[in-house]
């Protein structure tokens, strides 16, 4: 038996929702063509120690549209997700093969610095976290601000920017100066988004970003990225199908390391052509 | 009925090991209360203002103060946080935050035997390499014997409290493209920043009691002296000379120094207090 889901029949009717935020259109981000190549990936393996937990994994994420990626725990989901902004150069045991091309330049490549790479591509966590010792204004500028730029009024016209973009700021806007954990859940993941939105990225990575958060603040997470991917090309691990179903143009199927399956959303969840894929949105498995 | 005559024995012995362990417990504040009453009951009577604004008097008149070994020992610590907080702080920085984990384990373990070492063997060794080849005993010799004290113990709570600092804050601060010392200095070390202040001041509190490593460094002197390169009086040693001499003023003078001494070591603790239940208050 096969779910048959209708992406806009899956996403929830949110009357706590906001108007929808206008979105700055900004020239230094997001250059692509919806359609185009963002991130490829050739023969990604990744280990840690002796331990192939990412196998040869070959995946072409379009720009400005949301690739979901599923599978069940310990697929490599989000190992494969950290690849892609080198955030497994910390971790001393964690050895990369294969290219990750962004836009086309290979991320691994020797004259690259992983702190260019991470600029380009944002990221947002699992776990909402932003940082205790700072106000809600500061920790949206952090980023720009530990960069370099020191301009007030760049910083604050980048402030309202990005608070505005991640649909906080009118909720925010009287108390910037607030500290930042004196939010909801649902609001400092919010503000962790235009926190990444703040440096203005090309790509945004998400792991699992609505999982720590309530159904009605996942509802306007999920709203959000459909806001965000007419600008950005956003990335996100979900453990939640139907969040998949409702958000991503395109999803990718992890399993063992392996990607089993990628395809549009609505073919892979209604006409799998894999039998693992089949089990797993059916929920047999995982 | 063997069972029930069990359970019966079982509840007395239980009840009686509770009491037991009670007033074990409670022991531990006997001798802090012996401490408290018996310093102030015999120190109180001779803190006075000459005792802080006076020098010594000559052997066999009466009065006088412990001005300069007041503030010989807050420069004798001045001294030693200048070499101890930064090689601690930085020093704890890498282990929590750089090395290899077989490097950090050696260095640890070093830092921890170092906490056990006997404060006399540090001074015999400071007298060793500073005071032998200077020729002199001296304020500076004393300064690097409390700051080398220091160091271990403030490295590893430096250690301690940074990686108490959730790695999520790490890795959200590389993720924005800040590059690492960055990371470290604005985010994990400000984030962890009370935690080290109490490392320092605990360690600070620690040192400034020691008697034993300055006896042959900073040596004690009964008047003033600002120089580096020459003796200096510190409130242990002079609380040491007089509490051994055989004039009942002098022992007066040394349960005043004791009880200030005893004071300041307070202040120190019940600073960290605060600013430890303000970090809790706060959820960082």
């Amino acid at each position: 038996m096969l779910m048959t889901i209708e992406p806009e029949k899956l996403r929830p009717g949110n009357p706590m929702v906001a108007p929808r935020p206008a979105l700055p259109r900004d020239k230094a981000s997001a250059p692509a063509e919806r359609g185009q190549s963002a991130v490829s990936t050739r023969e990604l393996s990744i280990f840690f120690g002796q331990n192939q937990v990412l196998k040869q994994v070959n995946l072409e994420v379009s720009a400005k549209a949301v690739t979901a990626i599923i599978g069940p725990s310990g697929c490599g989901k989000s190992t494969f997700l950290r690849a892609l902004n080198r955030m497994h150069d910390l971790v001393p045991i964690a050895r990369v093969q294969g290219q990750v091309r962004l836009f086309g330049e290979d991320i691994y490549g020797p004259q690259v610095e992983a702190v260019q790479i991470r600029r380009r591509i944002g990221m947002v966590f699992q776990k909402y976290n932003p940082f205790p010792t700072m106000s809600i204004g500061d920790n949206v500028t952090v980023g720009l601000r530990l960069n370099g730029l020191s301009k007030r009024a760049a910083l604050t016209e980048r402030t309202e920017q990005a608070l505005t973009m991640a649909a906080l700021w009118d909720e925010v806007k009287d108390r910037l100066d607030a500290p930042a954990v004196s939010l909801s859940g649902g609001q400092q993941q919010r503000l962790c988004i235009a926190r990444a939105l703040a440096v203005q990225p090309e790509v945004i990575l998400m792991d699992e970003p609505a999982s720590a958060l309530d159904p009605l603040a996942t509802a306007r997470i999920e709203d959000l990225i459909l806001e965000l991917k007419k600008n950005y090309t956003i990335i996100i691990v979900t453990h939640n199908m139907q969040q998949a179903a409702r958000i991503s143009d395109e999803t990718a199927f992890f399993y063992l390391g392996q990607l089993v399956e990628f395809g549009a959303t609505s073919k892979l969840f209604t006409n799998p052509s894999k039998k693992q894929t089949e089990d797993y949105v059916t929920g047999r498995f995982g | 009925m063997p069972a029930l005559h069990h359970y019966r024995r079982r509840k007395f012995v239980n009840a009686l090991m509770q009491v037991v362990t009670c007033v074990c417990a409670l022991l531990v504040v006997v001798p802090l209360c012996l401490v408290f009453y018996h310093v102030l009951k015999l120190g109180l009577g001779s803190v006075n203002w000459a005792f802080f604004t006076q020098l010594p008097k000559p052997v066999g008149e009466a009065g006088g103060g412990m001005a300069n070994a007041i503030v010989g020992t807050f420069e004798l610590l001045g001294l030693a946080a200048l070499i101890g907080v930064p090689v601690g702080v930085l020093g704890g920085i890498y282990l929590s935050e750089y090395g290899s984990a077989r490097l950090n384990w050696a260095i640890r373990f070093a830092a921890d035997v170092l906490n056990g070492v006997p404060s006399i063997i540090w001074g015999m060794v400071v007298w060793a390499l500073v005071v032998v080849p200077l020729k002199t005993f001296s304020a500076l010799a004393g300064g690097i014997v409390l700051g080398m004290m220091m160091i271990p113990l403030i490295m590893r709570t430096t250690e301690e409290v940074l990686r108490l600092v959730p790695n999520g804050y790490r890795e959200a601060a590389l993720a924005l493209g800040i590059p690492q010392w960055r990371t470290i200095v604005q985010i994990v070390v400000r984030t962890a920043l009370k935690g080290i202040a109490t490392g320092v001041l605990l360690a600070v509190a620690r040192v400034s009691g020691e008697t034993a490593p300055l006896l042959f460094t900073a040596f004690g002197n009964r008047y003033w002296n600002h120089h580096l390169s020459e003796p200096i009086a510190a409130l242990p040693l002079q609380i040491f000379n007089y509490a051994i001499s055989a004039y009942e003023d002098w022992i007066r003078q040394a349960w005043a120094g004791a009880l200030v001494l005893l004071l300041f070591v307070a202040i120190i603790n019940v600073s960290v207090r605060v600013l430890t239940r303000d970090k809790l208050a706060r959820g960082g």
